[in-house]
């Protein structure tokens, strides 16, 4: 059928060229104070994110992979200026966000958009869904009609078909229809750069499968850069181009898929891949690869952040704070054991373990 | 076109025959289903009905007194609901009457609702210092049981209509607000409307599109359970001859002036009351019934 | 249907054609269409499923936890010799908890957040057992410890709002099993859990279950999960059993097309840049289900057969039970 809908990458100008990433997050910080329960206490702080820094290249996928309140989901709500950083900076395309010279935070989310986990509120069940997506592009100046045509054109991309589906109400739609709604929604202004956070884990395994098999196609179509962001190790092995793994709001470690999955140098990245169940009644799990739950992010430990879990936790990890030290092929991790300068016991020396991919 | 897109269509062309409907029209029909709300419904339409065609309908002038004929029993011939203490008639006057108590019933209900739901919307949506200013104003009239503050301002404007409703719409503003607030905090925080944020989108376009919609109808539902308590609330100023004056005819003041025939015509005495009782039970019934009926799942 | 999984004396659930309606504003929704199974002590089954199959009505059904003005359950469910449909509200309750006992994936909705979990255990032991509220707590006591709760001793006095969630799945585990339950039904317990913890909570499960001798039945969504933990698998689709069997045939030699499906759908290690292999469309609704097989309008090998009427169960020379017309080809053996 005759999609007239343009690529993003025409849309908007390639500005920073090839090379330049798509975006550079430089130590992205945000803490949430919390009120004291009783008077004369003093107030805690949540450290939701504490120094996050990376960068995501021009039509690549950047997997975020943590557990609950490793602060992926405030990292992405920072990344879209849903709320204000406290300190650090984003620049996108070559552009400081929200610099004088730089690019402004209207001009930014049209270039960046967001698919939303929760499929239930992240659509106004008042409004018919044809409305839900030509919304942005109405408020962004383009007339009624064209913007309806736009919307039935997205639906049709995300496999629904328009005149069926346009006029109905969420609540009329399943959870995976609901979802290829959120990301034609997100596709409304041509972004070029997509931010999907937990977008398919709401999905049952089937449906989940096929907006796998979508978000794929869009962003082969599209020319699209994603950072996906989900709990699910194993779609993001699937999905992701490089994986970054966040504990307690900071980045534990950043590298290509493969080298993520076959050489984890964190032991954190290790636990998490160790806890993969494997889909093999004859291959059970013997022993749970981390006790304990994650810590509460108020307060979390000195030092680094994954010392009350970690197997080889030694004192110098309680008064260093390790900070992401190279460890080849594009591969950095945040552990003292990576770093032979750092006076651990076992650093430099290179934990080989053979973890089963 | 992805993999999946034609089964799909193909299974959903089955069902659609079942969900394929709007918002409102659901909502209808459910409403159609709701016997106890259709028929108060039915009965406000008739109220409604009547007190419009009053001239046409009432048997009597509602002003025309005589001596000879005073209080009459319910039935007398002519006199359907009798008579009141100086002979005029009950019906026609009942009749009238409807048109100033729904007046004071909805009118306020309305204005209040515009300036309550709009300035909680206001402050819902703003939250912050927007917010604390609105409602710490609004809780200082909440401090004050409605009825006492309706009684205390028209006493200080004085008697009369206007000043009756005047009084009554700042006794049901802060209710009003407080209830579009609270939905409006509680829409404020969904990913939809963060989602709009993302889009680039401004406070108005999000305000009209995302928000009015999904507030609008549990501030009218609230609302339209006020109009019950206006139509009594109007009464009892009346009755405490604070709002509309003799010889208007006015369900509360009839009520008022009937008070001491009780002991000779009880049930010609209650009939003002009756009607008062009648209106407020369907606005609360079908206040009940659309809120079952506007309940959808989101 | 009474031949779907061959009966054994020592069965101590035997469900029998169990249909399950909810009777709404919106119509009759039908969750539950004849499900049969039984287990005996000490097996684990695990009733896979997504959602909207009727998995954890199923599982509610077994314990009578379903509102009984709105729903129509009928069929035949006995649990150790009792006849759960007919029983009476005195003793179901009175069997709920310790003959039968359940976790949920929510565990707030297992405590009452304003008691602590030491006090809660306690009074459930001693409402059951009989005995006094000091040997309950002992019993509580006992039971954190069990759970392997870190400081049991201090956690006793806890409110539940305090716990981190797997403490909390914890202390839910310890309740359910402090009265010893013959039967343990648990609706998707590690589903809401990171996956650190979610490892943690599938392998106490497991050696709770091997230690007490418990009767296992575990609703999820997750093929790894159900790998992990069970004997049995019984996959669900639209209210019914389509295929039931060992562990190792379901997933290794699945025969329904559903089945089959969705283990090619879930993500698992698949080359990355391949297409996912996907079930197209989204199941049926439950107020209408069609006359014949409910997965005919996804199916890809549906023929007309399949649109008549609903396809009875085959037992196949493995031990499992399919229900698929062209399950009768795996009869034959494949040399």
């Amino acid at each position: 059928m005759a999609i007239t809908f343009t690529p993003a990458a025409t849309r908007h100008s390639d500005r920073g060229g090839p090379a330049q990433p798509m975006l550079i997050v430089e130590n992205l910080r945000k803490h949430f104070a919390i009120k004291a329960d009783r008077i004369g206490q003093p107030g805690q702080t949540v450290k939701a994110v504490d120094g996050v820094s990376f960068a995501v290249a021009k039509g690549e996928t950047l997997g975020i992979v943590g557990e609950s309140g490793c602060g992926k989901s405030t990292l992405a709500r920072l990344l879209m200026q849903l709320m204000g950083a406290d300190d650090g900076s984003i620049v996108f395309d070559g552009d400081a966000v929200g610099e004088a010279r730089g690019i402004s935070v209207k001009e930014l989310r049209r270039q960046m958009q967001m698919v939303f986990q929760d499929s239930y509120s992240s659509i106004n069940p008042r409004l018919p869904i044809r409305d839900t997506i030509s919304f942005a592009p109405i408020v962004h100046g383009m007339p009624k009609t064209q913007a309806r045509a736009l919307a039935n054109q997205l639906l049709e991309r995300v496999g629904l078909d328009p005149r069926q589906f346009g006029g109905r109400y969420p609540h009329q739609l399943s959870g995976g229809q609901r979802q290829r709604v959120n990301i034609a929604r997100a596709l409304a202004l041509s972004p070029r750069l997509v931010v999907l956070d937990e977008a398919v884990s709401a999905l049952d395994k089937s449906v989940e499968a096929q907006v796998l098999n979508l978000l794929s196609d869009l962003k082969d179509q599209l020319n699209l850069t994603y950072i996906f962001i989900s709990h699910d190790l194993n779609v993001v092995q699937f999905i992701a181009d490089r994986v970054l793994v966040m504990y307690l709001g900071r980045v534990m470690e950043v590298g290509p898929v493969e080298e993520i999955y076959k050489r984890p140098r964190h032991p954190y990245t290790r636990a998490l891949l160790g806890s993969r169940l494997s889909m093999d009644p004859d291959e059970r799990m013997a022993t749970p690869p981390l006790s304990g739950d994650p810590p509460n992010p108020v307060n979390p430990p000195s030092g680094c952040r994954f010392r009350t879990r970690c197997p080889f936790a030694e004192d110098v990890c309680a008064g260093t704070l390790p900070s992401l030290a190279d460890v080849g092929g594009g591969h950095q991790a945040a552990c003292l054991m990576a770093d032979p300068r750092s006076g651990h016991s076992r650093a430099g020396e290179f934990v080989e373990e053979s973890l089963p991919c | 076109m992805t993999d999946s897109t034609l089964p799909l269509a193909r299974i959903e062309i089955e069902r659609s025959a079942a969900v394929e409907r709007g918002y409102w029209r659901s909502v209808l029909g459910r409403l159609r289903h709701d016997p106890t709300t259709l028929v108060c419904l039915g009965l406000l339409a008739l109220i409604v009905l009547a007190v419009v065609f009053a001239p046409l309908l009432a048997p009597h002038d509602p002003y025309a007194t005589g001596i000879s004929r005073r209080l009459k029993p319910i039935g007398t011939a002519g006199y359907p609901l009798g008579t009141d203490e100086l002979g005029r008639c009950i019906l026609s006057r009942i009749l009238y009457g409807g048109r100033i108590s729904l007046f004071m019933g909805t009118f306020p209900v309305a204005v209040a609702f515009v300036i309550g739901g709009a300035l909680g919307i206001v402050a819902g949506f703003y939250g912050g210092r927007v917010n604390m200013a609105i409602m710490r104003v609004m809780d200082v009239f909440y401090a004050f049981p409605s009825v006492l503050l309706a009684v205390g301002v028209s006493g200080a404007l004085g008697g009369g209509m206007v000043n009756g409703v005047v009084s009554l719409i700042l006794i049901f503003i802060p209710p009003i607000c407080r209830i579009a607030e609270s939905s409006t905090t509680q829409v404020r925080n969904l990913d939809f409307v963060e989602a709009a944020r993302a889009s680039g989108a401004g406070a108005w376009p999000i305000l009209r599109t995302h928000v009015l919609g999904n507030v609008l109808a549990p501030i009218m539902i609230y609302a339209s359970g006020l109009v019950s308590v206006s139509i009594v609330i109007a009464s009892g100023l009346s009755f405490l001859g604070l709002g509309v004056r003799p010889p208007e005819p006015d369900w509360g003041l009839m009520l008022s002036t009937l008070r001491p025939a009780i002991y000779v015509q009880p049930w010609v005495a209650a009939m003002p009351g009756v009607a008062i009782f009648i209106v407020s039970m369907c606005f609360n019934l079908v206040s009940d019934g659309l809120r079952s009926a506007m309940d959808v799942k989101m | 249907m009474l031949t779907q999984i061959p009966t054994q004396l020592s069965s101590i659930v035997d469900v029998d054609d169990l249909t399950v309606e909810f009777h709404g504003r919106e119509g009759t929704v039908r969750p539950v269409n004849g499900v049969a199974f039984s287990l005996k002590a000490g097996e684990v089954l695990c009733i896979l499923g997504e959602s909207g199959s009727g998995k954890s009505v199923t599982l509610r059904a077994l314990m009578r936890l379903l509102a009984p003005d709105r729903t129509r359950i009928t069929g035949h469910v006995e649990v150790a010799g009792h006849d759960v449909l007919k029983a009476s509200g005195r003793s179901m309750a009175a069997l709920r908890g310790s003959t039968i006992s359940m976790i949920f994936q929510e565990p707030m909705t297992a405590f009452d957040p304003v008691y602590t979990i030491g006090d809660q255990i306690a009074e459930m032991v001693a409402q059951h057992k009989g005995v006094s509220r000091r040997a309950g707590r002992t019993r509580a006591l006992e039971m954190l410890e069990l759970v392997q709760v870190p400081s049991a001793k201090r956690r006793l006095d806890a409110y539940p709002h305090e716990l981190s969630g797997g403490l909390r799945q914890r202390a839910m585990i310890a309740l359910a099993l402090s009265c010893s339950p013959r039967v343990l039904l648990a609706d998707e317990p590690t589903t809401a859990l990171d996956a650190t913890v979610q490892a943690q909570i599938l392998l106490l499960l497991r050696s709770l279950q091997q230690e007490l001798g418990m009767a296992v039945i575990f609703v999820t969504h997750d093929l790894g999960v159900a790998a992990e933990v069970s004997d049995r698998i019984a996959v669900m689709y639209a209210g019914r059993f389509v295929e039931t069997g060992s562990v190792r045939d379901v997933l290794q030699d699945p025969v329904h097309p559903y089945t089959r499906g969705l283990l090619s759908s879930t993500v698992h290690g698949q080359p990355r840049g391949t297409r996912l292999q996907t079930i197209p469309g989204s199941p049926p609704d439950l107020r209408m289900l069609p006359p014949g097989c409910s997965f005919e309008p996804r199916c890809g090998e549906a023929i007309d057969r399949c649109r008549a009427a609903i396809p009875p169960p085959y037992t196949l020379k493995s031990g499992q039970c399919v229900r698929c017309v062209h399950a009768p080809q795996d009869l034959v053996p494949a040399e």
